[in-house]
């Protein structure tokens, strides 16, 4: 379970992009995030893992405060977070394999990594996670052959490659055209329910927010302005995440 | 009625005019210098002068080409382990170096960029000067300036090269768990390879070109016998040595072009 208390960042001299945030996420739920571009989605997540640090507030994870964590005990509390990213973030020139090992680096030392020496046990649930994902034989293309949704494929591999309890996805499907983009949600949805995981994922997409997540929380400025079960997301709930404007088109989905 | 527009203002158009002119001027003026302090005769003479050299130039000795051998082989020796060597210390200045892998940035980024700015602004003629009256004259002076030239002009183009990188890559590395030095060689090296490989095989090109001359101060490789030969007046010597010397380049640029293209 995540339990988000209080969470807020100042960047230097502004409005703050996250203003107090109390968020509880229980095992197996995904919740997708959405709001205005500029509204901390995006800080929303990293500074759950801490990729930014957070101006003040408490993340905690299965017991772990997070935000109080050394060095050291912060790289063993992210190996318990997979993150998902939108322009894929792997390594372009490394083959698939070693891409989906990366998920592992939080768990061997610098020389077995330096020489790509992953323990069998590692090698052996990576050609399983590939072959879930759809990639069976893909292992020694490089990363820059694939196209987009092959390569999110193994963005998603190498998250759940880091056996985590809780998946942080930043606008998977920006990328890609709208059948992946569906195709990309039901895979992470299907994994978090297969294992167990939750999910946070940041989603523009408002018709596959309501389609894919469990519960919708509305960001804006900064906090939360809704939080509720997809059913619930109404025209008056959208207007008051994104501002006025026409929601026919995106309430009718429901 | 066509609206009027116009790239620059009448201001801006008298500026530009005024300013071709100024450099007109300047060019004129460098011109008189120049012709006033040139000894004229001595240019008209020059076509004469070539022409004679050239005719003395040829046919090459190629009966000298055996005692050139070992020096041209010590030329390429040179090139090869200052290169070498000079990448081996640069590397670890360019992680330093750069804005974001610098452990320190108030303290070793500078030291690492005074390093980079020292070796890149002395010639390696000079460090060779330098390095003859230290370790003495041979080869190993050779080796030395070549590399200690070399260190700045690879720190220089290697840590732009990981200025440059794709931050997400590292972001995603980091965010597995996995430690500062996992994420160097797993997230930055990848993405800093095909330059590293790249600039070394064109500052290896580079080298044999340079090493070829570290021999008139004495550290060294083909460059004695050019000059030995040049003061000598030995001029059908001169031609075989410039001829293996365009042969070593010319080896030396299908090698690295051949690199170029196979690393990308």
């Amino acid at each position: 379970m995540l339990r988000l208390t209080g969470l807020a960042k100042r960047y230097d001299r502004s409005d703050p992009a996250l203003a107090g945030v109390d968020l509880t996420v229980p095992d197996g739920e995904v919740v997708a995030l959405i709001g205005p571009s500029g509204a901390g989605k995006s800080t929303l997540i990293r500074c759950i893992n801490r990729l930014v640090e957070p101006t003040s507030g408490s993340v905690v994870l299965d017991g772990v405060d997070i935000a109080g964590l050394s060095a050291s005990g912060l790289r063993a509390a992210r190996r318990r977070m997979g993150m998902i990213f939108q322009e894929y973030a792997l390594i372009e020139r490394l083959t698939v394999m070693e891409n989906v090992l990366s998920g592992r680096l939080g768990y061997v030392g610098f020389w077995a990594s330096w020489f790509r020496r992953f323990p069998p046990e590692d090698v052996r649930r990576a050609f399983d996670i590939l072959d879930r994902v759809g990639l069976a034989g893909f292992e020694n293309k490089r990363a820059d052959a694939l196209s987009g949704g092959q390569r999110q494929r193994v963005g998603i591999a190498r998250a759940v490659m880091q056996a985590p309890a809780l998946l942080l996805v930043d606008e998977p499907t920006a990328s890609l055209d709208p059948r992946t983009s569906r195709q990309i949600m039901q895979l992470i949805v299907d994994l978090c329910a297969e294992r167990g995981l939750a999910a946070i994922v940041n989603i523009h997409d408002v018709a596959l927010a309501r389609h894919f997540a469990h519960r919708i929380v509305g960001l804006r400025k900064g906090a939360v302005v809704f939080d509720g079960p997809p059913q619930a997301l109404t025209a008056e709930a959208l207007t008051a995440i994104y501002g006025a404007g026409d929601w026919a088109a995106a309430t009718d989905d429901a | 009625m066509t609206p009027l527009w116009r790239r620059r203002t009448t201001r801006t158009q008298w500026l530009v005019w005024i300013g071709w002119l100024l450099g007109a001027l300047a060019f004129a003026q460098s011109w008189h210098t120049i012709a006033e302090t040139t000894e004229w005769d001595f240019v008209w003479d020059a076509p004469t002068q070539a022409a004679d050299m050239l005719g003395r130039m040829w046919p090459p000795r190629w009966g000298y080409a055996p005692a050139i051998l070992k020096p041209l082989r010590d030329t390429i020796d040179i090139a090869t382990l200052g290169t070498l060597l000079a990448l081996l210390l640069a590397t670890p200045v360019a992680f330093l170096a750069a804005r974001n892998t610098s452990p320190h940035a108030v303290l070793l980024r500078p030291i690492a960029l005074a390093i980079i700015a020292v070796s890149r602004s002395i010639n390696t003629l000079i460090w060779a000067l330098l390095l003859v009256t230290i370790v003495g004259p041979g080869v190993l002076a050779g080796i030395l300036s070549v590399a200690l030239h070399s260190i700045g002009f690879f720190g220089k183009l290697l840590y732009e090269a990981i200025e440059e990188i794709d931050p997400t890559q590292t972001e995603a590395i980091a965010a597995t768990g996995a430690s500062r030095a996992q994420v160097l060689i797993y997230g930055v090296v990848p993405q800093v390879l095909p330059t590293f490989a790249g600039v070394s095989v064109y500052r290896w090109d580079i080298n044999i070109r340079e090493s070829a001359v570290l021999g008139i101060v004495g550290a060294g490789g083909i460059g004695l016998q050019l000059n030995a030969s040049v003061s000598q007046l030995a001029w059908p010597q001169v031609t075989l040595i410039l001829m293996a010397i365009l042969g070593a380049v010319a080896v030396s640029e299908f090698v690295s072009a051949k690199v170029r293209a196979a690393i990308i």
